[in-house]
């Protein structure tokens, strides 16, 4: 790997500093990742230029703030392939995304004896709302399983979704066994049987090409922050036909068309859920991030982070007891990387790579069932993106050898 | 800097308690349970306490977590027994107030006898959740009425 043409280092003034009097190593990208400058002026352009409130104003910096904040739009229906930018609804984030859904589409389809059909490596964002609204309507909640290498079971997913099944909501890339799964074959299944289906791209939008017509989901959710947006910005895409027979989620400003004293109508979409003042700074950042992100190229990205991963996962499964989970072959990996030191506690590992300037997260990364399947109560997790190096890797690798030192464990 | 700073984290007297848990196991008889969640890791502790004339009789907990968590059991189940209930809070008090930052005297230190060797993680910001959770579930076992589970936690 040729780390000089992949020089991204000078883009992230946040990864140019020392930890611990250690070179910073950050490889906690799946829970959020660094912004570039680019993202940071955008920020800093739209406060000092164009900041006023969106869709209200008649003068020019009302247009101009509402002319940023539906271009980011476009530049999210461009990025994703959505068929209109209307079917781009700017949320929170991707749990709130995934709540608008259960809490709309969900509220108004699921009846008794209905199933809801999930995976067991779903994040809490895309278990808990299907978990509670089955609860709430005494809706049937399934899981598809795992295969024995850690991915999402097909062949038991064609088994659980049923005619009875009305959602399948899945992950697109699993945020702890470093997996994709095969959501177009899922969204093939889930409509043979006359489902919509959801799909949660938190952890894929931002490491890989995303088109939301050729996988025909019916709902697809992300975050903006995992690729480089401000926090507090995600997407909710859906078919503009669904999304406009779905009732509100808030109602407020913004939202209507019409208000009397005792009724209201809705504006049409994207508006009809979008109450209140935006995250309007927020939408102009993770435009940004898309322009970024496209310039680089997805796949290139999904390129740079496969190289990383054929470099660092068999130097990982090689050091005597590290335990991998999700596939050993590190083309069946993303650069999302779950492991244990036998003998060590996540949490104890986490603090003694922080110690040599590595930056991992340790826990149940929001997936407790998943962590029940597994058989451990959490793990650590290493997670790369594309402006991470092979140098970053070494350190990794170093930091783990040195940690089993420490705690005195192995054969070192 | 690399791991030598963990020296003050993990000193061997914490090892040794973590891989040789003290009190670990269940009880027989027991008038005060606790089980609390540290939500961000998934560390459980299971605390159960025999008070017998106003005196921790005997406790012991189940559960599992990383070193700091589980040395930190051993330690608080061993001073805190055969002290009594209020002797327990008052350490339990001690204990939560260094790992915010807030002072005690000597005394109050030299009660909490090994367990005052964790309060050295207040370096390490992110751990304090591990060494105060047995201390919290001992505070909430002894004032809580009834055996209710804490749920919410």
């Amino acid at each position: 790997m040729d780390n000089n043409i992949n020089d991204f280092s000078g883009d992230f003034p946040v990864l140019d500093q020392q930890v611990n009097d250690e070179r910073l190593v950050y490889l906690d990208n799946a829970a959020t990742a660094q912004r570039p400058r680019q993202v940071i002026k955008a920020l800093t352009d739209f406060y000092e230029q164009d900041n006023a409130n969106v869709h209200r104003g008649v003068h020019t910096l009302a247009e101009r703030a509402t002319k940023d904040y539906e271009d980011a739009r476009q530049k999210v229906q461009v990025f994703i392939n959505a068929p209109a930018a209307h079917d781009v609804i700017f949320t929170k984030g991707c749990t709130d995304s995934l709540n608008l859904i259960a809490a709309t589409y969900g509220e108004q389809n699921i009846k008794p004896g209905d199933e809801i059909v999930i995976s067991i490596m779903e994040h809490h964002s895309n278990l808990i709302p299907w978990q509670q609204l089955a609860k709430k309507k005494q809706a049937v909640l399934k899981y598809i399983e795992l295969t024995a290498d850690g991915e999402l079971d097909l062949a038991d997913a064609k088994h659980k979704i049923t005619d009875k099944t009305k959602i399948v909501a899945v992950t697109h890339a699993s945020n702890v066994m470093g997996t994709v799964t095969p959501l177009k074959e899922l969204v093939a299944i889930a409509h043979q049987h006359g489902a919509v289906i959801v799909g949660d791209g938190a952890q894929a939008v931002p490491h890989m090409p995303v088109n939301v017509q050729d996988l025909d989901v019916d709902f697809y959710a992300f975050s903006g922050h995992k690729m480089m947006s401000p926090m507090g910005i995600g997407v909710l895409y859906g078919k503009a036909d669904l999304l406009r027979a779905m009732p509100p989620y808030q109602y407020g400003g913004e939202m209507i068309n019409d208000v009397h004293r005792d009724q209201s109508t809705w504006a049409d979409i994207p508006f009809k859920f979008e109450a209140g003042t935006q995250n309007i700074a927020g939408a102009v950042g993770l435009g940004a991030a898309v322009d970024y992100l496209s310039h680089v190229g997805m796949k290139n990205i999904q390129r740079k982070e496969q190289s990383l991963v054929n470099y660092v996962l068999p130097q990982l499964i090689a050091i005597p007891d590290v335990q991998v989970y999700g596939p050993q072959l590190p083309q069946k990996h993303t650069g999302v990387i779950s492991f244990n030191i036998k003998g060590l506690h996540p949490h104890d590992v986490a603090t003694a790579l922080d110690m040599d300037g590595v930056a991992v997260r340790a826990g149940h990364h929001c997936a407790q069932p998943l962590m029940e399947e597994l058989g451990v109560t959490a793990t650590a997790r290493a997670s790369f993106y594309f402006y991470n190096t092979k140098e970053d890797a070494d350190q990794l690798i170093k930091a783990i050898n040195e940690t089993k030192e420490f705690f005195n464990i192995g054969t070192i | 800097m690399g791991l030598s700073k963990l020296n003050g984290l993990y000193r061997e007297v914490i090892l040794d308690y973590a891989n040789h848990p003290h009190n670990k196991g269940a009880l027989s008889t027991t008038t005060n349970t606790m089980t609390l969640h540290n939500p961000t890791c998934g560390d459980t502790i299971n605390l159960q306490v025999e008070v017998k004339d106003n005196k921790i009789n005997n406790i012991a907990y189940t559960g599992d977590g990383c070193t700091i968590s589980q040395a930190s059991a051993s330690m608080m189940t061993d001073v805190v027994k055969g002290k009594t209930v209020d002797e327990a809070l008052a350490m339990a008090k001690t204990f939560s107030d260094l790992a915010i930052g807030k002072k005690h005297s000597d005394a109050d230190l030299k009660q909490l006898g090994d367990a005052q060797i964790l309060t050295s993680i207040m370096e390490f910001p992110a751990r304090i959740k591990c060494a105060t959770l047995s201390w919290w579930a001992l505070q909430r076992a002894l004032l809580k009425d009834s055996e209710e589970e804490e749920k919410n936690e």
